[in-house]
């Protein structure tokens, strides 16, 4: 599937696996980054802790487009400011807009995240929104520029999987941006599941991070995404909704 | 005093790029933002702390 390009802010990527950097050592980043064949790395801004010498981009390969997050905002003004602070840190025009005022459930607040979505888009980013899987703030962020909208499944770091599959599957059908699933995946299978019903990508951290294997769980992500992606395309087969259908010949057999 | 990355600080009247350095900052690896705006790299060297600045320092570290 060469010509299969997933499109971000003009720039074409084959991989349809966007990988969290988070909750694990520096040292196995760049063999995840490799076993999971991503091409997009997210990343978060933080207040600089000076006794730490090693930094986090020297473990990234070079050709990974970096996609820093805006953890941490409570709000669409400090989403944008550490956007642009992220935009300063060299990490590029990309950024995942993350805002949460809950910190329980850590859900998103869609509706200042439609706001910042406006205002970054308006100063050139490429705007990847994380939301509450909700039809009318899509549309919302669809208007305010945004380059695709990234619905949660599940809670952040649940590994629940895809709990509001029915409400992205509406996402996936109405809005005309790629549907990228973000948060709650937990196993290749569901991300599978996810690429079946037509999302352009899944982006998982925790799913990875807290495997007993990080490398050989990043490659099982690699190969669910592409085989829920080759389904997709393909389109699935038709499912009985009673009874059976022979797969063998019903003539030629050995009895009469 | 000034504020930096939430702590109160005597650097008042410092130059941005000294205080960095001064304090084990890796200049290519750090952002900083003043009262709320970005200070570009352009300007570490002419930047000057006054009192009352809130700053903030920051870099990437690993995330979702």
């Amino acid at each position: 599937m060469k010509n299969d390009k997933l499109i971000l802010g003009g720039k074409a990527f084959d991989s349809r696996f966007i990988l969290g950097s988070g909750k694990y050592s520096l040292d196995l980043i760049k063999a995840a980054v490799e076993n999971a064949g991503a091409e997009i790395i997210t990343l978060a801004v933080r207040r600089t802790n000076t006794r730490e010498s090693e930094n986090i981009i020297d473990y990234i390969p070079d050709n990974v487009t970096l996609l820093p997050n805006t953890s941490g905002a409570r709000d669409a003004k400090e989403a944008v400011r550490i956007a642009r602070m992220s935009r300063e840190l060299g990490c590029g025009n990309f950024v995942k807009i993350e805002i949460m005022k809950d910190s329980k459930y850590l859900l998103p607040d869609n509706a200042e995240t439609v706001k910042a979505t406006e205002i970054l888009a308006n100063e050139g980013f490429v705007v990847l929104p994380y939301m509450f899987p909700d039809l009318y703030a899509a549309r919302d962020l669809q208007n305010a520029g945004a380059a695709a909208v990234m619905p949660l499944a599940s809670p952040i770091g649940s590994n629940r999987g895809l709990s509001s599959k029915d409400f992205i599957q509406i996402l996936v059908d109405e809005i005309d941006l790629p549907i990228i699933v973000d948060a709650g995946i937990g196993a290749p299978s569901q991300a599978a599941a996810a690429m079946e019903m037509g999302c352009a990508a899944v982006m998982c951290n925790t799913a990875i991070a807290t495997a007993g294997n990080i490398p050989l769980m990043a490659s099982a992500f690699k190969k669910a995404i592409e085989a829920g992606r080759e389904a997709y395309l393909s389109g699935l087969g038709r499912v009985l909704e009673r009874g059976a259908a022979a797969s063998d010949p019903l003539t030629g057999f050995l009895r009469d | 005093m000034v504020k930096i990355n939430g702590l109160l600080v005597d650097a008042n009247g410092k130059i941005l790029k000294d205080y960095l350095i001064e304090n084990g900052h890796d200049i290519r690896k750090i952002a900083v933002e003043c009262n709320e705006d970005i200070v570009p790299k352009s300007q570490y060297e002419t930047f000057i702390i006054h009192s009352g600045d809130v700053l903030e320092i920051v870099s990437l570290v690993g995330g979702g």
